[in-house]
């Protein structure tokens, strides 16, 4: 039997998994002031890897993402529990969080804080496990 | 604001995270997990002296202020709990160390049993009714994988009940806290109490409290015990060793805290219901305990007498009975963890598990016949040992509040409880020697360190009851007077 040739699938996702992942990193960059945040950013983003999972095959997507994503969710953990942590050297309570204005060379004058670095946590762990979940049952032969 | 409050949690998850990152590593992985909990008993003997030195301490986490943001909360009760159950993990993780195996060491067996401790930790140290939910949550997720972690037909088969009976009283749960949520308009602990304390526990709020009632006692095995003798005997003898010692307590842990902090208004329902609950599980207990020949289901049964005894001494609601039921909760997570070991051990030597199939086993191994001799009469409460005070006290309890039959119930499964680990002893141990030494399925060799150490425990806190009991004494006082809690959380000005 011939192999079916899904080039207009290719080329569709192709265009479509960098708009995926814009959209995420919006969503995620939104999620102080409007509906948004690490959650939905990360389930976005392993939306957009679930995309590729199908488009292409997992050894090849492997092949160019050549990370363990166990390894990714446990990070994303340890991130957001040592950014609590860091507040354990500034004498505050754990889990405090602190924010600032920073003028950045392009953005001006911003707003950055540290809820960021745990919401990154909290993407990353939410990538990490979805996608080792639809990984997992996938490799089942 | 006491940043040692929250170590208790946070080391072992970190750890745990760190361990699932360098996976290939078993010699790292058992060390840092050693590490880990060491680090963790630790921080609660300090807790204990700083509790002793300076009253409750508590946290407010992000530094914001009591009813609105997570509190945190380290007293006695909990504090005592904390460092038993450091001390029974370290022994268990050290015989899981000869026992468990490689294949479940490589497939993230440390890093599980370092969060299972992050979530009973949390449930103990938390103040705040949802935290508690998710603690348990952490807790019950990671026993799903100790439980099903390595893949045989009978863990597969009993981790489905167990996570279908979970799930449904986690659901509960979360019910019970919506409906509370709706009525006070509060979560944190100590808030709760105090609104609960101005309006009054009318009967929409007994029955809320009944709710709650029922999940915890689906956790703890109160009278609900229906799925704890297939699960607990389906694990490794390690795991199981820490599920029998450490889960149902977290449960049991959780009643006491709700229905001495914000649901003691009414307790001649409340905690008359909880009495003839722990009555009815003592009973079917004891009688699951004598009916079986399988040293796993023996002891499961065992498990359940436990709880219905710590639950009558809560019933009872004096404080010699709380002081009891306190003293009994520290001994059992001890002695449970060490016959499960034992009985585990005795099934690792002759390869089963029936007892009609072994006997004569004190001829090869002497140590372990009678450090089973001597957890056998601990566990029924024999004088010098640590059963006693517990059982005393909580009898007592029970006679000064005029449960007669509760007590009496008390000191009849204690003898049934003793005839049914007599049976494992007498029938296990005594009698002709049926394997010789190199027949044997296994060996002893790395089991009797960790089996010697809670062997050792158990004594001492028999024979150093008096020392302990200055602790114990403050925690019963803890639980006893809820406003000692709330002005610890809240200050002295509660909120409105």
């Amino acid at each position: 039997m011939k192999k079916p040739n899904d080039i207009i699938l290719h080329a569709v996702t192709k265009v479509a998994v960098p708009i995926i992942l814009a959209f995420s990193f919006h969503l995620f960059f939104s999620g102080h002031h409007n509906p948004g945040g690490g959650f939905i950013g990360g389930l976005a983003i392993a939306s957009a890897l679930t995309l590729l999972f199908l488009a292409f095959d997992i050894e090849t997507v492997r092949a160019n993402i050549g990370v363990d994503f166990k390894v990714v969710a446990a990070i994303g953990v340890l991130l957001a529990v040592l950014t609590g942590v860091g507040s354990f050297f500034f004498d505050a309570p754990f889990l405090s969080h602190t924010f600032d204005y920073f003028n950045l060379p392009i953005f001006g004058k911003t707003e950055l804080a540290t809820a960021v670095l745990f919401d990154i946590g909290v993407a990353l762990a939410v990538i990490g496990t979805s996608v080792t979940t639809i990984l997992s049952i996938s490799e089942d032969r | 604001m006491n940043n040692i409050v929250i170590l208790p949690i946070i080391i072992p998850l970190i750890m745990g995270m760190i361990l699932v990152i360098f996976r290939k590593s078993i010699q790292f992985q058992r060390w840092m997990s050693l590490i880990a909990i060491a680090a963790v008993g630790s921080t609660s003997i300090y807790l204990m002296t700083q509790i002793k030195g300076h009253g409750m301490q508590t946290l407010q986490l992000g530094g914001w202020q009591a009813p609105f943001g997570v509190s945190m909360v380290a007293d006695m009760f909990a504090v005592l709990l904390l460092a038993t159950t450091s001390f029974v993990a370290l022994c268990c993780l050290i015989y899981a160390f000869g026992s468990i195996g490689r294949e479940r060491e490589s497939y993230y067996f440390y890093p599980m049993f370092l969060f299972l401790l992050t979530g009973i930790n949390g449930s103990f140290l938390t103040g705040d009714i949802f935290n508690l939910f998710v603690c348990f949550e952490v807790m019950l997720i990671s026993s799903y994988v100790l439980l099903s972690l390595g893949g045989t037909k009978i863990q597969l088969r009993e981790s489905i009940k167990y996570v279908l009976v979970n799930i449904i009283s986690s659901f509960l749960f979360l019910l019970a806290v919506a409906y509370l949520y709706a009525m006070t308009g509060t979560l944190n602990l100590a808030h709760l109490s105090v609104r609960i304390a101005e309006v009054g526990q009318d009967g929409l709020m007994t029955t809320v409290a009944i709710l709650f009632l029922i999940v915890f006692s689906l956790k703890a095995a109160l009278f609900l015990f229906f799925w704890l003798p297939g699960s607990y005997s389906a694990p490794p003898t390690a795991v199981a060793a820490v599920f029998a010692a450490l889960l149902t307590k977290v449960g049991m842990y959780a009643i006491f805290r709700m229905f001495t902090l914000v649901f003691y208004h009414e307790p001649q329902v409340t905690h008359l219901i909880i009495g003839i609950l722990g009555g009815l599980t003592m009973v079917l207990g004891a009688f699951g305990a004598i009916a079986y020949w399988d040293i796993k289901k023996i002891l499961a049964y065992n498990v359940i007498v436990g709880v219905g005894l710590i639950m009558s001494g809560l019933a009872a609601f004096t404080s010699t009975a709380i002081t009891g039921s306190i003293y009994y909760l520290i001994h059992d997570i001890i002695i449970k963890a060490l016959i499960f070991l034992l009985g585990g051990t005795m099934i690792h030597l002759t390869g089963t598990s029936n007892l009609k199939d072994m006997s004569g086993l004190i001829r090869t191994h002497p140590y372990v016949g009678w450090m089973f001799f001597i957890a056998a009469l601990s566990l029924a409460g024999i004088p010098p040992l640590s059963g006693f005070i517990g059982k005393v006290l909580i009898t007592k309890g029970t006679f000064e509040a005029s449960y007669f039959w509760l007590g009496g119930i008390g000191l009849l499964t204690s003898l049934l409880v003793l005839y049914s680990v007599m049976k494992i002893f007498m029938n296990g141990f005594w009698g002709e020697t049926l394997l010789s030494e190199d027949m044997e399925k296994g060996t002893t060799k790395g089991l009797m360190f960790p089996m010697g150490c809670l062997l050792a425990a158990t004594v001492a806190l028999g024979f150093g009851a008096e020392g302990i009991h200055e602790y114990v004494s403050m925690a019963a006082e803890g639980l006893l007077r809820p406003e000692l809690y709330i002005e610890a959380v809240l200050g002295r000005n509660p909120m409105p």
